[in-house]
């Protein structure tokens, strides 16, 4: 007789509760975690370069051991039991709870890093005096409240990277593509950019500068001190401001076309990363209401406006009316602002227009010619506010809104009420440039497969994009959206075998009558029309 | 204007509702004595296991149906009145039909056995039953499945996420044995037991022992070993729900009798779906079929009958899925669990035991009849094409890696299945 039940209750039950193991394994990372908070209490820590190694390497050990426990000994396959009666993935009041604990400590973090420990100018105190050793074997230099966050992040997508590995054995897709998070947030986002901090000298600084982040995503890329230390660290620098510029208008359209935005977004992102593993019980948090995708549409696409106009101006504050400091002008810049927006819009909406939703078209045509009448206005008056408005004020409170508030306190703090994705989907400017791409000239599309879709809704419930997939398989019509970030989980929980993402050829991408198979061919050709 | 009434919001029922809207302007009215909204009956599972609520098995928004004037009325149809084409409700009203579309769907059966209607025994197919299971395995630590079939897995499957000790009784040597061919059979019986569940094979139900109160204690097998249990879930197959229609003019057999054109021996009523019962079978097919697919494939056939367009439901080649646990399986076209005789196969298993591919060709002419994938996704528009063309097996062999839709990056096996098959082809040639 197979005899699974371990635990002494007598009667069966939803598989909400903790087992032994991930109580136990839970605990060990609370240790972990324990530890850093007697450190924000100011609690002294003796060896601080042990304590922390101890409180990261707890962590750690506490995440992977619940993933043991919770995924070695069964069979490999969906692991879903229970997602919707347990309180944190359900919206219950440990979700709350979380949401709560997260939010509170981005709002610290972004607005109040003094109470970390952050000592301007003298000795930190705190979190971040405990993570000066590590920090100064790195880069030489004391932590600050960036480098906790960092370091905590990367070990956040490294051990839920692999719990999710784990957890999805089975997917080969799953398994590299989380190799491929875990890989980009170790290396391009924490290690070489404080190896990088370590060439600088009096005379020749580069800026902090994570490669795999792309404008706008870092909205900052182009301001003035980053400009000045990009060209005063000679070639190195200039390389790096030119692959910064290459990876806007040519890296990121030639991935984009060949497979998609999920090139980004879910292979080496760092807010997909931690989104993609740590994230990812919450993934069925999304809203996939008609409803939410159009407030989706409305917002993020604000905040490309927002970014353009933004970056647009600060570009424009620091350069000069002749290329005496800089070589571009104010008006040649303007000029090629207007230039490239016109490329881009003419290419859209007269070309691609079939492919635009009726709101994105109105939505296209209405921030297009604010822009334009803006930058018109100011090359033909001569003021030197661009745009009538302060330079200094729009990148402040881009920072502010989208950079802190959106992005971090939003972003991350509430997934445990909106899902892993509300900054990508509703906030991230680079999501909805690479989507616009994706929706208008990939390859990329999630095609489904004849007649076997059984309207479950697997694949909308855990989609994290909060994409209704059900509403195309139910249709036979493959899936082509700009939210689309690839993450593949759709495909994996399909009991039917009904999805399949793949980089295919532009013919038949976007069905336009599409039909799901089973009836005579003659029925089929009237269900077309 | 002309009203369309449409009894049962399952797959059947909606798609033709959803058909008759996009080619007409009628009077839609659907009744449902089981939901308020259209929800897929086979995400069921996945609420009881916590994958999903309720919510989450509507395929569409509430406000699609007011949007597409669809009007749902939750009431139970207690008669039908073909003289005067009316309906009469249980809340009092009664509705006026021009045109009646029966799409009631299934009951679970029991086969008289003593106990089935005690406490704690129960099938699985509604809204109800869920609720009911749901209230019913609350203190359950033992519960017994009777019927290997899809529900039978299904209800297993759901059972075990709540750390029940499952017992599974199938009369068959293996499991799902009356459809699948010994070898897939036995590789869902190793994946079930994988999954802890005391699988009896060829082992069939005498009683239900009941208690004092009337609630199941044990069941008693027919080589006489009584197993206790506090739940028996009866899986062996669903008939029919033509109850409300017994004393009508409307002919009815096991299901709901009507010609290929989906009508009722009365003028102006049609039956669809798992209710409809073909006065000939159609090809291989079963008179009544009772899957997703042909209730929604007969549902696209009867819009177009009701929108002036009389249409004959002549389905394509056969095809159907589903999941045991972790292994997907897909079929097209026919497998027989027994070969006829002038079939032969070709049989592939991957060496861990949970993947395997089966194709069954003609001995004579070598034309490729239907296979199974189990533990493999393939694409249903191809394997549908060659079924359509009549395709020769060494064709199919050949093509074999261009209809994969496993997911990217998956290992691919049509290298070792090709190598193999045609060896084997040759060898059952010489």
């Amino acid at each position: 007789m197979s005899e699974v039940k371990k635990n002494m209750a007598l009667t069966g039950e939803p598989p909400a509760a903790l087992s032994a193991g991930q109580k136990g394994a839970t605990a060990l990372g609370m240790l972990g975690l324990g530890v850093l908070l007697l450190a924000v209490f100011n609690v002294h820590f003796p060896n601080k370069g042990l304590w922390l190694s101890l409180s990261l390497c707890t962590m750690v050990a506490g995440i992977i051991w619940f993933a043991q426990v919770t995924y070695a000994g069964k069979p490999s396959g969906i692991k879903n039991d229970g997602v919707w009666f347990k309180s944190i993935s359900s919206r219950g009041l440990w979700a709350w709870f979380f949401a709560l604990f997260i939010t509170g400590f981005y709002v610290v973090l972004y607005f109040f890093p003094q109470y970390l420990g952050l000592v301007k100018d003298g000795e930190n105190t705190g979190i971040i005096a405990l993570f000066d050793p590590l920090s100064k074997a790195l880069s030489g230099n004391p932590a600050s409240q960036w480098f906790v966050y960092g370091t905590l992040y990367t070990i956040a997508i490294f051990a839920f990277g692999i719990k999710f590995i784990w957890k999805y054995r089975h997917n080969r897709y799953e398994v590299i593509r989380t190799v491929s998070v875990m890989f980009f947030q170790t290396a391009f986002a924490f290690i070489i950019p404080e190896l990088m901090a370590r060439l600088n000298s009096e005379s020749w600084s580069l800026p902090y500068y994570d490669l795999k982040n792309i404008w706008p995503l870092n909205y900052y890329n182009f301001e003035q001190y980053r400009i000045d230390s990009f060209i005063s660290a000679g070639t190195v620098g200039t390389a790096l401001l030119i692959f910064g510029i290459l990876s806007i208008f040519v890296i990121t359209p030639v991935l984009t076309y060949k497979y998609g935005k999920r090139w980004y977004c879910s292979w080496v992102c760092g807010c997909g990363g931690l989104a993609e593993t740590a994230g990812d019980p919450f993934r069925q948090l999304s809203d996939k209401s008609v409803r939410a995708w159009k407030i989706e549409r409305w917002m993020v696409h604000s905040v490309v406006v927002f970014v353009t106009i933004m970056t647009t101006a600060v570009v424009h504050s620091y350069l000069g009316e002749d290329s005496g400091k800089y070589w571009l002008t104010r008006s040649t810049f303007l000029v090629g602002v207007a230039a490239v927006l016109t490329l881009v819009f003419v290419w859209a909406v007269v070309f691609k227009r079939d492919k635009l939703q009726k709101d994105a078209r109105y939505g296209a045509i209405g921030f297009f010619v604010v822009i334009m009448t803006l930058i018109g206005i100011h090359l033909f008056s001569g003021t030197q506010q661009v745009f009538l408005l302060e330079a200094e004020k729009l990148r402040s409170s881009y920072g502010f809104l989208i950079g802190a508030v959106f992005s971090g306190v939003i972003g991350v703090g509430f997934y445990p009420l909106m899902g892993s994705r509300v900054w990508c989907r509703f906030g991230c400017p680079m999501a909805a440039i690479l989507g616009f791409q994706q929706k208008l000239f990939s390859k990329f599309k999630i095609s489904t497969n004849g007649g076997q879709c059984i309207s479950c809704g697997n694949c909308s419930t855990y989609c994290e994009m909060g994409i209704d997939v059900r509403a195309y398989a139910q249709k036979g019509q493959n899936i082509v959206r700009s939210s689309c970030v690839g993450c593949g989980i759709c495909s994996a929980v399909c009991p039917r075998g009904v999805l399949k993402l793949e980089n295919d050829s532009h013919k038949g991408r976007v069905d336009e009558s599409p039909v799901l198979l089973g009836n005579a061919d003659n029925l089929l050709d009237l269900l077309k029309k | 204007m002309e009203h369309v009434i449409i009894i049962g919001n399952g797959i059947a029922g909606v798609t033709a509702a959803r058909h008759i809207r996009k080619l007409s302007d009628k009077q839609i009215t659907i009744i449902s004595k089981e939901s308020d909204h259209f929800f897929s009956r086979t995400a069921l599972m996945y609420i009881y296991m916590g994958h999903m609520k309720y919510e989450h098995t509507k395929p569409y928004e509430d406000h699609f149906w007011a949007k597409n004037r669809l009007e749902l009325l939750r009431d139970t149809v207690l008669s039908v009145n073909t003289d005067t084409r009316e309906l009469q409700l249980e809340k009092g009203t009664v509705l006026t039909y021009d045109q009646l579309i029966l799409a009631t769907g299934s009951r679970p059966n029991a086969f008289g056995w003593p106990g089935q209607n005690a406490k704690g025994v129960q099938g699985l197919y509604s809204l109800q039953d869920l609720e009911l299971l749901e209230e019913n395995t609350k203190h359950t630590r033992h519960a017994v499945i009777v019927g290997g079939g899809l529900i039978g897995i299904e209800l297993a499957e759901m059972l075990r996420t709540r750390h029940m000790d499952v017992t599974m009784l199938v009369r068959e040597k293996d499991f799902w044995g009356g459809v699948l061919p010994p070898k897939e059979a036995q590789l869902v019986g190793r994946h079930i037991r994988e999954h802890h569940i005391d699988l009896r094979l060829e082992t069939e139900l005498e009683e239900i022992l009941t208690d004092e109160h009337n609630q199941v204690k044990a069941v008693k097998t027919k080589s006489g070993e009584d197993i206790s249990c506090g739940f028996v879930g009866l899986t062996v197959g669903v008939h029919p729900n033509i109850g409300f229609l017994q004393n009508s003019p409307i002919e009815t057999d096991r299901g709901i009798l009507v010609n290929r054109a989906l009508e009722t021996n009365v003028p102006g009523v049609y039956a669809i779906g798992d209710c409809a019962q073909q006065r000939e079978a159609i090809g291989e097919r079963k008179p009544v079929e009772q899957v997703w697919y042909t209730g929604r494939m007969m549902g696209e056939t009867v819009a177009q009958t009701i929108c002036g367009n009389r249409m004959e439901y002549a389905p394509g080649p056969w095809f159907n899925s589903a999941k045991f646990f972790d292994i997907e399986y897909q079929t097209y076209g026919w497998v027989w669990a027994k070969p006829k005789e002038n079939e032969a196969s070709l049989y592939w298993e991957h060496e861990d035991g949970k993947k395997c591919l089966r194709l069954v060709y003609d001995k004579d002419s070598m034309r490729f009849l239907g296979l199974n994938a189990f533990g493999l996704r393939l694409r249903h528009e191809l394997c549908d094409a060659w079924l359509k063309k009549e395709a020769s097996i060494d064709h199919v062999i050949e093509a074999l890696p261009s209809a994969n839709f496993d997911p990217e990056f998956y290992q691919k096996h049509e290298q070792d299945i090709m190598r193999q098959f045609s060896k084997n082809l040759k060898t059952a040639a010489a």
